[in-house]
């Protein structure tokens, strides 16, 4: 499989501050690729070396097998977490502006269209909400029509209805047979977009994969749920692994005839029993050992 | 209260904290007094300015009782034709010439030179030979206007620069354009030429504008006016490209900015000539383009001076800038 890019034995260090610590990483053409990690776990330096926007301290980025040069800066989009924009300046002059600043670019009608920018072209880019501002900043990440896009937390504050417009507008890129690589702090957004995910932690990747494969490989085993007014203290005494969760209790286990039995003789009411699909949250958290929302 | 309280003590840390912004708030104002403590230290109290040519030295010896009356400001001059034209335009009350046969100019339309006429006859007697220059006054705001301009220049150019560059660094504009395929010295060369622009029009507004009603002193040429402002204002904005190359604190960068602009205020000669100040003083305003291009243009428009005649500013200024502009260039970061 050709990868589009490649990081050997990347190191970043700062002053008494190791933020990735010899990572390897390759990424296939065409795929959603997806950084996760805690905060401080090295994602944005990680990515902003792939980007070519910081120099790493020792190892090497390849594009398409070859040093980042000229020829990257041309046919890479990148959207970053935090990013301004000339001010006093409208959507319509402001994607004019980047669209001069490449060799070769696509149509902005198409851009318009594809980001849903029509409305709002005329407007100062200082007035956007939050949602508007992205799909902006999104147009401009693939004005130059680029074969590799970075999306640095590209919905972070967005409401979740913004957020699931900006991830069809993504699924909407992807379907281009353009590669992404994508940060973010949603588990639900990389698993809906990501076709692959590498999770990090203290300047390592600690497990890489489709996220449905490291799901499989990590949880072999079932979790049920019982509300707790039904489970009572008795599923407690039953000698199940048993997690006190905040209006339910959640029983893992690998033989699941065997514990449903253990709850039936114990006596537990099942009327409103289910069973909970493990997610990448789960993962996050059993990867890392700490909670994403921490 | 509370929430003021905390609020004033999050301000206070940040400012505490910015060690750069800090040091230039305390460093800049104490540079200052003492900077102008040592310009007008002493306890002068001249009124009449005579200008001396053929050395001080002479004049103490043939007209002793001239050199020691107070009240006089006795400047020295190398140049005859210079030290005339003074005098001709009211920027010096008399001319005393010691090199050969003693003789002064004075302007028969100057009251102070009507006075210093009588002193001088009234302590040496025939000794020194009148010499009349006639010549109109020049206005003072003939005279300060290219000081106003000027100015004006230079607080759009190296703020309009050098604040908006570092602001841009510091939002993350400057990181979004890193990621494109334009180039540092692209980027600084638009900021140069869109700033020049913008100044030039702007004088040229001010000045065409005021002119309607207060009609200037215009003895030289406009074009040779418009190359000496607009290399000024280039130098200007290459000491703001410069400053703002590589900070990203909006304090610091304001602090540096104020340390350059405010002694080139004061001692390029604006507001007033610094003849008659220590001569330290006059050498180290001879390091500020604004200096040059206030002479320069001074010249120009009040004495019909001619690009030639200019041509030692002009070197300078075009100098200054090349080495602010390549050294700017040089260092700059997009973080």
């Amino acid at each position: 499989m050709s990868h589009i890019i490649s990081a050997t034995h990347l190191v970043k260090h700062y002053p008494g501050v190791v933020a990735v610590a010899g990572l390897d990483l390759a990424i296939p053409k065409g795929i959603c690729f997806g950084l996760l990690g805690p905060n401080g776990a090295g994602k944005t330096t990680t990515i902003e070396m792939l980007e070519g926007i910081h120099m790493p301290t020792s190892g090497t980025v390849l594009y398409k097998g070859e040093p980042l040069g000229a020829r990257y800066r041309e046919e890479v989009g990148i959207q970053f977490q935090h990013t301004a924009l000339q001010e006093f300046l409208t959507v319509r002059e402001t994607m004019e502006l980047f669209e001069s600043l490449y060799p070769r670019t696509l149509p902005i009608p198409d851009l318009i269209e594809m980001c849903s920018l029509a409305d709002i072209l005329n407007r100062d880019t200082r007035k956007l909400s939050g949602g508007q501002r992205q799909r902006l900043l999104l147009a401009l990440a693939l004005i130059n029509d680029p074969e590799l896009i970075f999306l640095d937390e590209p919905t972070t504050g967005l409401d979740p209805q913004a957020r699931r417009n900006f991830w069809d507008l993504v699924t909407l890129v992807k379907s281009r047979n353009k590669t992404i690589v994508l940060t973010t702090h949603y588990m639900e957004e990389a698993y809906a977009l990501c076709d692959e995910i590498a999770i990090m932690d203290k300047g390592k990747i600690v497990s890489q994969g489709s996220p449905s494969q490291l799901l499989s490989d990590h949880f072999g085993d079932v979790v049920l749920q019982i509300p707790k007014t039904d489970a009572g203290t008795k599923v407690f005494e039953l000698g199940l692994s048993v997690v006190d969760a905040a209006d339910f209790v959640e029983i893992r286990t690998k033989q699941l005839h065997q514990a449903l039995k253990q709850l039936l003789d114990g006596g537990v009411n099942l009327d409103r029993l289910r069973i909970r699909a493990w997610t990448l949250e789960d993962l996050f958290i059993n990867v890392t050992k700490k909670n994403i929302k921490s | 209260m509370k929430k003021f309280l905390a609020v004033l003590h999050a301000r206070n840390m940040e400012f505490l904290r910015d060690r750069s912004a800090m040091t230039w708030n305390l460093a800049m104002p104490f540079m200052l007094v003492i900077g102008l403590a040592f310009t007008f230290s002493g306890n002068n109290k001249e009124i009449y300015k005579i200008g001396i040519f053929g050395g001080i030295d002479t004049l103490s010896r043939i007209a002793p009782e001239l050199q020691s009356t107070k009240h006089i400001l006795f400047i020295p001059y190398d140049d005859l034709s210079v030290a005339i034209n003074k005098v001709k335009h009211h920027q010096m009350d008399m001319l005393v010439d010691v090199s050969a046969t003693p003789k002064y100019w004075v302007n028969s339309s100057s009251p102070n030179g009507y006075l210093l006429e009588r002193i001088i006859r009234g302590t040496e007697g025939k000794l020194f030979q009148r010499q009349a220059v006639e010549g109109a006054e020049i206005r003072y705001v003939d005279w300060f206007l290219p000081g106003i301009l000027g100015m004006n220049m230079m607080f759009s150019c190296l703020f309009g620069v050098g604040f908006v560059i570092v602001r841009y660094r510091r939002n993350g504009f400057l990181k979004r354009l890193k990621a494109t395929p334009l180039g540092a010295f692209q980027f600084l060369l638009a900021q140069l030429v869109s700033r020049l622009l913008l100044i030039m029009v702007i004088t040229t507004v001010v000045y065409t504008g005021c002119n309607l009603f207060i009609e200037f002193n215009m003895q030289g040429s406009y074009w040779d006016l418009m190359f000496v402002t607009t290399l000024g204002a280039m130098c200007m904005i290459s000491i703001g490209l410069l400053i703002a190359a590589r900070t990203a604190s909006e304090e610091f960068a304001g602090g540096i900015l104020n340390a350059v602009t405010w002694p080139m205020m004061l001692l390029s000669g604006a507001w007033f000539s610094l003849e008659g100040t220590h001569q330290w003083v006059q050498n180290l305003a001879e390091i500020f383009p604004l200096t040059h291009m206030i002479a320069a243009t001074r010249a120009i428009m009040n004495e019909g001076a001619t690009l030639s005649q200019v041509m030692p500013h002009v070197w300078v200024i075009t100098a200054m800038s090349t080495v602010f502009i390549a050294i700017g260039a040089y260092i700059f970061k997009w973080e």
